[in-house]
């Protein structure tokens, strides 16, 4: 009976895990096409370091080492997950602990320690947030849906763990009236504080309570997920291995204007020629996630709202309303709006609604020193600045608008050469000048 | 000593070609306080018999400002003809002044036709005192001198050139005082992004004011850049906390002149 429930479970949440997948690649899928494919030595190394190694996370070492204690529980206790599908389906208790013996004991002790850690990483990590209330976890961005999803995932993390010790604990104390202790680093001490003197029976329904709340909470993980910036977690390597790996100055081309410049700049053009129906886009630059790039996309659901981005950007620090995270949740929460919207009405269906209006103001990509702070800051290679300049390429060459200043600087630049109004002639003038 | 200069147009029409493209920029064509960087970068070519040219009436912004603020036809424009020009006249290597003419120049050139070996002028000056062309004089100007580095995004960040800059400072015999954001952590002027050319939207201070208080918190008698825009800014920065008496901002180039007693 229990294997049969157990085996249910197991279906259903992969099941629902894997429809909410497919979700997510649609949505990404609605993004422009991009290549990155090449370079692949170059990408396996990035994703190596960034995601897996987290290299950029230890430029602020305190949050990195907290991270990266509840970062190596989670991967190793992986492991201990194929053993509780194995007894899960075949009922066994502990499959692997009398053919692994020794290793055993190691293997589920290092997961032990490792689990402690990650629980107190967990209680700084909700200190910090809710107590501590530094400045880039509290920011009106954050406010409403976003702390409580923060504080979700770290409440999730603490009954995980609870659930563990609960089981191993319950069970070291059982084992031991049969004379035969499991000796795991943590619960050999733990579990006798705990529940030392209870009945067998009663140790039995703790260890049964261990065991399923465990894989319980590890199903409810992992299906919440689709919906959390908790996504990171899986998103973070192809995030990394699809990273920009041009120079971070380097914008990128639009071909699409190349034709129609060199057309311009041709005296032999045809100027009634009908324009080459393949080559134009429908628009320039980005005014809904349909314009950006799948690569765009994906960063959007990267993203775990750290704010290293916010607390780097100088538009920001100064006061000004851009904050390169929000520009990361907007496209996000635009993007599974306008997918499940078409999921609903039909791929060509149009909500009427525009990332750049109706989530991102004009005021906020103005603010923008296109400086790359906040893609250098990322630790898993989120470029949101490629975003603000496609939604400001939209506003310029599609919307015209632009603040005045830029205007008398660009049409400086189409009649004399110059950002300012100077001409030509006076080019050389500092080479006579004392 | 007065500075040698010839144009492309000249050279060709002399049947010469030079080594180098000197990319003068906008800002080091007509902006005052960088046509001074302009000079002193001159002088150090000169001093060093370096065969450059410059491009003078021929120059057109590289379209930067343009791109950054969306333009792209605008830019395209700029590019496309720049790189006309700079294929007409056969150009393998150019040095500019400007982070941003550098970036525009080195990364966003070549999809469009124009590939070019392109350095920033720190990268130069680094190049001809290690090759022995450029001496440093004994002159003890920058002795006991604190110098601090601001990296404009465009060189730094936009580009990984971090070190040339300060190898050249250290060369100065004066200490170089990091300031707390600096390197792959630097703050931004503020100028960046087409800013340079607009009122700052609403906020609660300027971004340069903020990044002269990094600047004046190291009690740096020198705050040195590689950009002409940088350069505006902690000029106006330094300006605002009133400090022009203590804290000079000079750019590299300006540095190694005075130190070569160029």
């Amino acid at each position: 009976m229990q294997q049969l429930i157990f085996g249910v479970l197991t279906l259903s949440s992969f099941g629902f895990f894997a429809f909410n997948l497919r979700k997510i690649a649609q949505n990404i899928h609605m993004g422009l096409p991009l290549d990155r494919t090449d370079r692949k030595a170059d990408r396996w190394r990035t994703m190596l370091l960034v995601a897996l190694g987290q290299k950029k996370m230890f430029t602020r070492p305190i949050p990195a080492l907290l991270h990266l204690t509840i970062y190596a529980s989670f991967v190793i206790t992986q492991i201990e997950l194929i053993e509780i599908l194995v007894d899960g389906i075949s009922g066994s208790h502990r499959f692997f602990q009398d053919s692994l013996g020794g290793f055993y004991t190691f293997m589920i002790s290092f997961i032990e320690v490792l689990s402690v850690l990650a629980f107190i990483g967990t209680v700084a990590f909700l200190a910090r947030r809710n107590m501590l209330k530094l400045p880039r976890l509290n920011m009106k961005e954050l406010a409403g849906w976003p702390t409580q999803d923060a504080n979700l995932i770290l409440v999730f993390e603490l009954i995980l763990i609870s659930f563990i010790f609960t089981m191993n604990g319950a069970d070291e104390v059982l084992q031991g009236y049969a004379g035969n202790s499991n000796g795991f680093a943590i619960s050999s001490w733990l579990g006798p504080i705990l529940f030392e003197g209870k009945s067998a029976h009663t140790l039995h329904v703790l260890e049964q309570i261990g065991w399923w709340g465990h894989i319980i909470m590890v199903y409810t993980f992992m299906n919440y997920l689709p919906y959390s910036k908790h996504l990171h977690i899986f998103m973070a390597f192809p995030n990394t291995y699809f990273s920009k790996l041009e120079p971070k100055g380097q914008f990128t081309n639009m071909a699409s204007v190349t034709a129609e410049v060199k057309l311009m700049l041709d005296p032999n053009a045809d100027p009634y020629a009908a324009p080459a129906t393949d080559a134009a886009p429908s628009r320039f630059g980005a005014k809904d996630v349909t314009d950006l790039t799948w690569k765009n996309l994906m960063d959007a659901y990267s993203c775990t709202e750290c704010g290293r981005c916010t607390s780097a950007c100088p538009a920001n620090t100064t006061g000004k309303l851009l904050s390169p995270r929000k520009i990361m949740m907007d496209t996000r929460d635009r993007m599974v709006e306008l997918g499940d919207y078409k999921r609903k009405n039909g791929s060509d269906a149009e909500d009427g609604k525009s990332l750049l209006g109706n989530y991102i103001t004009e005021e906020e990509l103005w603010a923008c020193t296109s400086c790359n702070a906040c893609v250098q800051e990322c630790p898993v290679n989120i470029d949101p600045l490629s975003i603000i300049i496609d939604l400001r390429r939209f506003l310029v060459m599609e919307e015209s608008k632009v603040p005045t200043e830029l205007t008398g600087m660009l049409t400086n630049i189409e009649n004399n050469g110059a950002p300012w109004q100077f001409a030509p002639t006076e080019r050389m003038n500092w080479a006579n000048e004392e | 000593m007065s500075i040698q200069v010839r144009t492309m147009a000249d050279m060709m029409a002399s049947g010469e070609s030079p080594d180098i493209l000197f990319w003068v920029g906008c800002a080091g064509s007509f902006d005052d306080r960088a046509k001074k960087i302009t000079k002193a970068l001159v002088k150090i070519l000169n001093h060093c018999k370096v065969n450059f040219a410059v491009l003078g009436a021929e120059e057109s912004c590289t379209g930067d400002p343009a791109k950054r603020a969306g333009n792209e036809f605008t830019f395209q424009m700029q590019a496309l003809m720049n790189i006309e020009l700079l294929n007409g006249y056969e150009v393998k290597k150019i040095v500019t002044a400007c982070p941003h003419c550098f970036n525009t120049l080195k990364n966003e050139y070549p999809e469009l036709g124009g590939t070019y070996e392109v350095i920033h002028h720190t990268q130069l000056i680094q190049d001809l005192i290690n090759t022995g062309k450029l001496t440093l004089a004994d002159n003890g100007t920058f002795k006991g001198k604190k110098i601090t580095f601001h990296d404009p995004c465009y060189l730094g960040r936009a580009n990984d050139v971090y070190e040339a800059p300060r190898e050249l400072i250290v060369k100065l015999d004066a200490a170089l005082v990091e300031m707390k954001r600096c390197k792959t952590n630097g703050l931004c002027c503020g100028a960046g992004g087409a800013q340079m050319f607009k009122e700052a939207e609403k906020g609660n201070k300027e971004i340069n004011i903020e990044r002269t208080e990094d600047a004046i918190e190291t009690s740096a008698n020198i705050i040195a850049t590689g950009c002409p825009f940088c350069n505006t800014m902690m000029t106006d920065g330094v300006k605002h906390f009133e400090k022009e008496e203590d804290v000079k901002v000079m750019d590299i180039a300006e540095l190694i002149a005075n130190a070569a007693d160029l």
